[in-house]
């Protein structure tokens, strides 16, 4: 029972911090046809943004307390700012051919984990976290490690934030619309490009905190870390059905758990691969994804 | 070698027809420039000539001859995978898995069973064909952008596979090397490089023969049309789904075929060639080269891995480790300069290195 309690936390844990990077993945999917390849980068920036600033660089951070909660700002701050730079300088000048947006991340994906790995080096790097973080806390018999609980609520914030944001603001509406069509939202007169840049800071801020708590979830932080996790950040998205958070939220679930149990109850490392299959299996019974959106 | 001094000249027939009626004879013998640029390449192994800065050794030397057969190695796997991305519109981001289920595969093939070369080659080939069979036709359900991120999810799942080291029959992070005592004496040791040079050409004329004859065959128009305007294509009452598959399975071929050359090259398999970055460096190189083109995407090949090499080079270099550090950190990283510069093309350069000679005749028509 301890056992599956735990599986379970740690489960959620994982689909907590893929949907931080689907979520956004997601909706720039969705509004503008780019996949964006850079997202993993982003995540990088703001682990690495976090763990700079708690390693006593910033003042007034630090690895403890109120400091750490300003290391993770700052660090969801500098991803942010990234994915806007991203947006403008890099996606936007190509706006009307979307293969090369996507190429042009894949530029950027390349090219960031690398300059980090020049600066920093390309080895782990032990993550900083305040002593309230590194305990555990005893559920149904399962001592489960505190960070997952801390990845879990900002995971569900960040749903929250997002459905209120999409449901209820004018600017969501906009995203919505030309999320399901952008063709007739640009005809109507309202200009896309500034929910492109706005989607894009929204995705950058969720995958850069994603990173700030990922460093705490895997205890430490090394250049390649964001591209694996995108890799089935993108697996969440084409399952959960494009352009769709409640999917990408459904399934970063299911992924999550799926993938820890498999690792657990059979070989480690078989439970990627599981992932895997199961997107197969999924794919071929239903092609457009868990909430048959456009794929 | 009878395929390298054959199929060059089935290629070469290509341009006839397209370019329109040239007048005198230095035009037709300016057309046969593939064949002189062949003939050049097939006797470089005799050739002492040094190169400063481009190689390190005169073009003869070991040294030489393996960077410039690893150089021919990816300009022709690039050409296989621009038979997806620049022929049929499709954006693999799972070619490294069929590059690598060639060299994976035929070297098991040897050390376990230890069967000999030839029947491991084709067992091998065999295997990355029927991989590049069952991935693709589940793959190919989805289409747009969905197939590059299915396809990427089952390149992943190769590569844990083989960092993992199922039974120890991959070998993990070191990779495994092929066995000498079982590749023919004349592919091993140093002294051999040249047979190894050859063999990668023979792959690169043999990749361009097929790409180009597959493209110009009635299959290849549909491709072309499913490229331009899928749903056109269907209306016409094709089904798309098969072309497609064609197309990856033709180019997963080709792939296992280089996988095979890369493990006689290399000496080896290395799970460096299962990652996705692996797969993406060919996007790079593809694009670099230009897309869709008939030259475009062996050149990038050959560019990006000459430059990649010789990067790797300067890092190490005394010049540059007494720069500042902002000059410094970004110089040691090839893959961050090889990143901006595929941005830089991606921006400056739509159609790549291929169409450069065209928008220099052309200046700035094109660019309102």
């Amino acid at each position: 029972m301890s056992t599956i309690v735990l599986l379970t936390m740690t489960g959620l844990g994982l689909g907590a911090l893929y949907f931080l990077i689907a979520s956004g993945l997601s909706l720039i999917f969705g509004l503008m046809d780019v996949l964006n390849f850079a997202h993993g980068a982003l995540l990088s920036i703001g682990a690495y943004g976090t763990w700079w600033a708690a390693s006593g660089n910033l003042p007034g951070a630090g690895a403890d307390g109120p400091g750490f909660v300003l290391a993770v700002l700052f660090g969801t701050a500098v991803g942010t700012l990234a994915a806007v730079l991203l947006e403008l300088a890099v996606v936007r000048p190509l706006y009307t051919r979307p293969r090369e947006q996507v190429l042009a991340t894949v530029g950027v994906g390349l090219a960031v984990p690398a300059l980090l790995s020049g600066i920093w080096g390309s080895d782990a790097r032990t993550f900083p976290g305040p002593q309230a973080l590194s305990g555990t806390f005893g559920l149904l018999g399962a001592e489960v490690p505190v960070n997952r609980l801390v990845l879990i609520a900002a995971a569900v914030l960040v749903l929250v934030a997002l459905r209120l944001f999409l449901g209820r603001t004018r600017h969501g509406l906009v995203v919505r619309a030309g999320v399901e069509d952008r063709a007739m939202v640009t005809a109507l007169g309202i200009d896309v490009r500034r929910a492109f840049t706005l989607v894009f800071a929204i995705g950058g801020c969720a995958a850069a905190l994603g990173g700030a708590l990922g460093g705490l979830y895997f205890g430490s932080v090394d250049p390649r870390q964001g591209t694996s996790l995108l890799i089935f950040a993108f697996v969440v998205v084409v399952t959960g059905g494009m352009g769709s958070v409640t999917g990408a939220a459904v399934a970063a679930v299911v992924i999550g758990l799926v993938q820890q149990f498999a690792n657990y109850y059979t070989a480690a490392g078989l439970g990627d691969l599981a992932v895997v299959v199961l997107l197969a299996a999924l794919l071929l019974v239903r092609p457009r994804g868990l909430t048959g959106r456009l794929a | 070698m009878s395929t390298a001094t054959q199929t060059p000249d089935r290629t070469d027939g290509g341009p006839a027809l397209t370019v329109p009626p040239a007048s005198g004879r230095a035009a037709r013998l300016l057309r046969r420039w593939p064949v002189a640029v062949l003939v050049v390449l097939i006797v470089a192994p005799f050739s002492a000539l040094p190169l400063p800065g481009l190689l390190d050794g005169p073009v003869g030397s070991p040294g030489s001859l393996q960077l410039l057969a690893t150089c021919l190695l990816f300009g022709a796997l690039a050409t296989g995978y621009d038979l997806l991305l620049g022929r049929t519109g499709l954006l693999s981001f799972g070619h490294a898995l069929y590059f690598a289920a060639g060299s994976y595969a035929t070297n098991m093939f040897l050390l376990e069973a230890g069967l000999p070369f030839a029947v491991a080659a084709v067992l091998g080939l065999c295997s990355g064909i029927a991989l590049a069979l069952v991935l693709g036709s589940v793959s190919l359900r989805v289409t747009g952008i969905g197939f590059s991120m299915v396809t990427l999810a089952f390149a992943q799942a190769g590569s844990i596979l083989v960092s993992r080291n199922p039974g120890g029959l991959t070998g993990g992070e070191e990779g495994r090397a092929a066995p000498a005592e079982l590749l023919p004496s004349s592919l091993v040791g140093i002294d051999n490089t040249a047979n190894l040079y050859w063999i990668a050409l023979a792959y690169l004329v043999l990749t361009l023969g097929v790409v180009h004859w597959a493209v110009r065959s009635p299959t290849g128009r549909v491709w072309e049309g499913i490229k331009e305007n899928e749903r056109r294509v269907e209306i016409l009452g094709l089904k798309p789904y098969g072309f497609k598959l064609t197309a990856f399975v033709l180019a997963g071929a080709l792939a296992a075929v280089g996988g095979l050359v890369h493990l006689l090259l290399t000496g080896g398999s290395t799970p460096q060639t299962t990652t996705s970055d692996f797969t993406l460096s060919l996007l790079v190189m593809v694009v670099l080269g230009g897309s869709g083109t008939r030259w475009g995407p062996m050149v990038g090949g050959i560019l990006y891995t000459w430059a990649d090499h010789r990067l790797g080079d300067l890092a190490g270099s005394g010049a540059v480790a007494e720069l500042p550090a902002v000059l410094r950190v970004p110089l040691s990283q090839p893959l961050f300069l090889l990143g901006v510069l595929f941005v830089a093309v991606v921006h400056l350069l739509p159609g790549g290195l291929a169409r450069l000679p065209s928008r220099l005749r052309r200046p700035r028509k094109e660019n309102p």
